[in-house]
């Protein structure tokens, strides 16, 4: 029990130092590494809640997917990072003022007798929690899973479908029909005189009067 | 003994700084994003804390659904980002207030 | 009697049928065509008018009148109340068709010689004509809404032909002065009428007359709940009624400007019918009017300030219509202060007489308008009697009846009625009596100021006019001379029967305590010998009085009127200036409306209601939406700062709650 509870508060630790350092560092690249030491810590308090699948799901598909494309689009746009962090000094009180009031608020509601909820005996399962989970999932929850694999589909396309850039124009000229070009096809002659009464001072290729 | 409340706590403790990180993160669009992401792992952590303490399996699904939503919506959030950059060349969260009254 | 009834209704609508079509078919007919069918519709009216007026002269001559009550159509009935058209021909209303009849035709016969030239020739025989049928519903009807419909129907024609020359802003000014004077006196008619329908539950005369006196005790509550007499409060709201319409002090003011219009009209509506029908008003309702002292000296005392008070006015008018009509109110008070003295069958006596000799004069001066090329200022005029004889001799004789020269017909109706006010005992008799004797002298002063102007004295016309005098042709004379007959040997006939003998019957009620006309029976002896008592009495020489200061002032030093204006000149101007009645009228009443109109469009509609309440809450609307909209800033941080503050509230009153 002791090693569960100094866990729990060297885990939460981190985990907060992780998160205040991703809101506060310069550098958004650094930001983004906290992020996935946020993530990770997360993971193992998670462990620890006794939902492996999630946790791991979370390493896997968080930090390894979500994580890593947050990484590509902050090196691919070119900032100036020197720039980027200034000023915010000037928020951070009124900001943590009202954090800070949240947060008391808060503790001091969670802090009820009510939620002072003791861990249940692990009883021997019958299963383990993936496949308890993925029994519930595909008996009960299978039309929000086919829905949720919709909206990952729509996901794709909308991102794809959005930075898609047209094919750039290119003045390229296919040789076959460069030659295949005659007069016939790209000159025409047009009469402009007069009529009935030409004079014979009307000129050929017509004025335009 | 680790109690409900404790991982209520942590989850709120979270979910402030996510705030906080948006409102005084006002140059890198990028970072309220990260924030957003934070703010969802707090919420997270809090149901997988009930499911827990109350034994109701149901919560991880949720969480499970959260996690699948959530990261289509950074996908799509980071390839606005990307237009934006293209298009205007830069992502201060102060520059972007056309939609204003 | 299905007889009596066709008879009714051709007398009725044979002039309703002629101004139809003359102002429909105006156009098509032609003059000639218009005015042959109208002077037939009404000429019809006239004899079987006459006719019917005999019989009932013959069969009341056996002591047993045959009177005549029946409805010829309902029109509907509601809640106990029935509007229907019906005839109630009694000795009272035959002799009122008589008179609106006979005069009607002569001004008829008369329009076709004065309106010859006039472009609106149909037009105008179209209205009298449905005028005479409006008076005709007026007079022969059995109820009190088809004495209103006739009321208003009066009305209506009285205001279409005072504007009859619509283009002039006079007329128009005039005409609507008519008609909003005489809405005044609608509005106390209404009331009376509803009155009437209050209390006695039916508006039908045979029902409400037959027993009023059930209602003498009966009280009404008006003004914070002091109890009023019933019968009193109704004939005083009728009465008012009749003060608009009989030009009564102080809702006259229409009668001198409605002289705009052509003058065969003031003959016909102001002189002769119309302004009469307050008198047969009061008259029909005597039962009711019996019955309360109070409405009696109140109509009388009105009576005796108009027949005095507009007398003044007469001396100082210039134009020759405007005399005769102060003189046509000075005689309505008279007629007037007769009722009020409970001598009904004295008014309608006069007023039968009245009607003939005002005709008279009207018609003369009308004449004499037409030989004067259309010039009205007796300033102008001078010495016409060598000129137009005929018209002089019959204006005469229409003067001489006016003044109550003894053995003519105003003699002996004004002279009735100057006995029956003297024997009268009502508060406010003895007013009266004082005013109708100085309105004798005042009388004579200016009917005999008129006639030396015009027909004596030196001539003030100029050459040109003077060239064209000559005599009018015998459309014009013609009626003059038929007026003339009666104005002369009418009242010698009619006074004994009318008056003293019991020829009105129960068409008029008298209560015996008022009995005013039982003195002058006493006295009676015979028209002859009353004509010749007449030369001693005070009337007559009142009458000389003001023959010999007409005299002195208008022919043998004509000077003295004028040095009289400069001595007297304030007296002069409020004279001048109708005692400042219209002024009054225009601005407290007109200006006085349009200033609450402007008040309650400037303030209430404009600023209050469009400014304040329409527009000011949109601007309202509008000024909060632009502070609002401030916190859309566009930036994200801002959204999220929002939401975490709301987040707080929410959280400190769960914060609460839980405490």
């Amino acid at each position: 029990m002791l090693t569960e509870k100094i866990l729990f508060y060297v885990f939460a630790a981190i985990l907060i130092f992780a998160a205040s350092m991703v809101v506060t560092v310069r550098h958004s690249v650094r930001a983004a590494l906290f992020l996935v030491l946020a993530f990770f810590t997360a993971a193992g308090l998670w462990l620890m809640l006794h939902a492996e699948f999630l946790a791991i799901v979370l390493v896997l598909v968080y930090v390894g997917a979500v994580m890593v494309l947050f990484l590509f689009v902050v090196m691919s746009v070119d900032l100036d990072q020197g720039r980027l962090r200034e000023g915010f000094g000037r928020h951070m009180p009124v900001g943590l003022l009202v954090a800070g009031v949240v947060i008391a608020e808060m503790v001091s509601i969670l802090s009820i007798d009510q939620l002072a909820i003791v861990a249940p005996e692990s009883a021997a399962v019958a299963v383990n929690n993936v496949e308890a989970v993925g029994q519930l999932l595909y008996r009960q929850y299978i039309y929000p899973v086919e829905i949720a694999s919709v909206i990952l589909l729509v996901g794709i396309i909308a991102a794809i479908s959005m930075t898609l850039r047209g094919r750039r124009q290119s003045r390229y000229i296919a040789p076959a029909e460069q030659l295949a070009a005659n007069k016939r096809d790209r000159l025409r002659v047009v009469d402009l005189r007069e009529p009935a009464s030409t004079d014979s001072t009307a000129e050929s290729t017509g004025d335009d009067n | 003994m680790v109690t409900l409340a404790d991982f209520l706590v942590l989850s709120a403790i979270l979910f402030a700084i996510s705030a906080l990180g948006i409102f005084i993160n006002r140059k890198n669009l990028i970072v309220l994003l990260m924030c957003v992401e934070l703010m969802l792992l707090a919420v997270n952590t809090n149901f997988l804390a009930f499911s827990y303490f109350l034994g109701d399996l149901h919560g991880q699904i949720f969480v499970f659904f959260v996690l699948t939503v959530a990261a289509a919506e950074s996908s799509i959030g980071l390839a606005i980002i990307v237009l934006l950059m293209r298009n205007r060349g830069s992502i201060n969260v102060q520059d972007i207030h056309e939609l204003n009254g | 009697m299905s007889d009596i009834k066709t008879i009714c209704s051709i007398i009725a609508f044979a002039p309703l049928v002629g101004a139809i079509l003359a102002g429909m078919g105006g156009r098509i007919i032609g003059r000639a065509g218009a005015h042959t069918v109208t002077i037939a519709g009404v000429g019809i009216s006239c004899l079987l008018s006459i006719r019917l007026l005999m019989d009932l002269l013959a069969t009341t001559s056996t002591g047993e009148p045959v009177v005549y009550n029946e409805t010829l159509y309902t029109w509907l009935e509601s809640g106990g109340l029935t509007l229907q058209i019906g005839f109630l021909i009694d000795q009272l209303s035959a002799t009122m068709m008589v008179v609106v009849t006979f005069v009607s035709l002569m001004v008829h016969v008369y329009t076709i010689g004065y309106m010859r030239d006039d472009p609106g020739y149909q037009r105008f025989f179209s209205y009298i004509s449905l005028f005479t049928f409006a008076m005709l519903m007026l007079v022969m009807a059995n109820n009190f809404v088809q004495l209103f419909f006739g009321w208003e129907g009066v009305g209506l024609v009285s205001y279409l032909l005072i504007g009859f020359w619509y283009t002039r802003d006079s007329a128009i000014f005039a005409n609507m002065k008519a008609f909003l004077v005489n809405r005044v006196g609608d509005m106390g008619m209404v009331l009376g009428i509803a009155a009437v329908a209050y209390l006695f539950g039916s508006l039908d005369f045979a029902t409400v007359f037959a027993n009023p006196a059930v209602h003498s005790e009966t009280t009404f509550q008006i003004l914070n709940g002091e109890p009023w007499s019933a019968i009193t409060v109704t004939c005083v709201l009728l009465f008012i009624g009749a003060m608009a319409k009989s030009a009564q002090f102080p809702l006259h003011v229409w009668l001198p400007d409605s002289m705009e219009g052509p003058t065969p009209i003031s003959a016909l509506i102001h002189a002769a019918t119309m302004v009469t029908a307050g008198i047969f008003l009061l008259a029909r309702t005597s039962p009711l009017f019996e019955l309360s002292e109070t409405a009696l000296s109140f109509v009388m005392v009105i009576g005796a300030i108009t027949a005095l008070f507009m007398g003044f006015l007469g001396i100082v008018q210039n134009d020759i219509k405007r005399v005769i009509a102060y003189s046509t109110l000075s005689q309505l008070g008279y007629m007037t202060v007769a009722l009020g003295a409970s001598a009904y069958a004295a008014g309608i006596f006069h007023l039968t007489t009245h009607a003939f000799f005002k005709a008279l004069l009207f018609l003369a001066a009308g004449s004499v308008i037409i030989a004067m090329h259309h010039e009205q200022d007796m300033r102008k005029m001078g010495g016409l009697r060598k000129y137009m004889p005929i018209t002089y001799l019959t204006c005469l004789i229409g003067t001489l009846a006016l003044v109550g020269f003894p053995g003519l017909a105003g003699f002996f109706s004004k002279d009735a009625i100057i006995e029956a006010v003297k024997y009268s005992q009502l508060p406010g008799a003895d007013f009266a009596y004082l005013a109708v004797l100085a309105g004798v002298f005042v009388t004579s002063l200016y009917s005999f100021r008129l006639l030396f102007l015009v027909f004596h004295g030196k001539e003030r016309m100029d050459d040109h006019t003077r060239e064209h005098l000559h005599e009018t042709p015998l459309v014009v004379t013609g009626p003059l001379i038929a007026l003339a007959v009666p104005s002369v040997v009418i009242g010698a006939l009619a006074m004994e029967p009318m008056l003293l003998g019991n020829f009105f019957g129960d068409s008029i009620f008298v209560l015996p305590g008022h009995d005013v006309l039982q003195g002058l029976q006493s006295h009676w002896h015979g028209a002859v010998q009353f004509a010749l008592h007449g030369f001693t009495q005070i009337p007559f020489l009142l009458m000389l009085a003001g023959l010999a200061t007409a005299w002195v002032l208008y022919r043998q030093k004509p000077e003295l009127p004028g040095l009289f204006a400069e001595k007297l000149a304030w007296l002069h101007r409020v004279l001048l200036n109708k005692y400042y009645l219209d002024d009054f009228n225009q601005t407290v009443f007109a200006g006085g409306l349009r200033g609450i109109g402007q008040f309650f469009w400037r303030i209430g509609d404009v600023a209050l209601i469009d400014g304040l309440l329409v527009n000011g809450s949109a601007r309202a609307v509008g000024a909060f939406a632009g502070v609002l909209r401030h916190i859309q800033t566009g930036y994200l941080y801002h959204y999220a700062f929002a939401m975490m503050i709301g987040l707080m509230v929410l959280m400190s009153m769960l914060w609460f709650v839980i405490q």
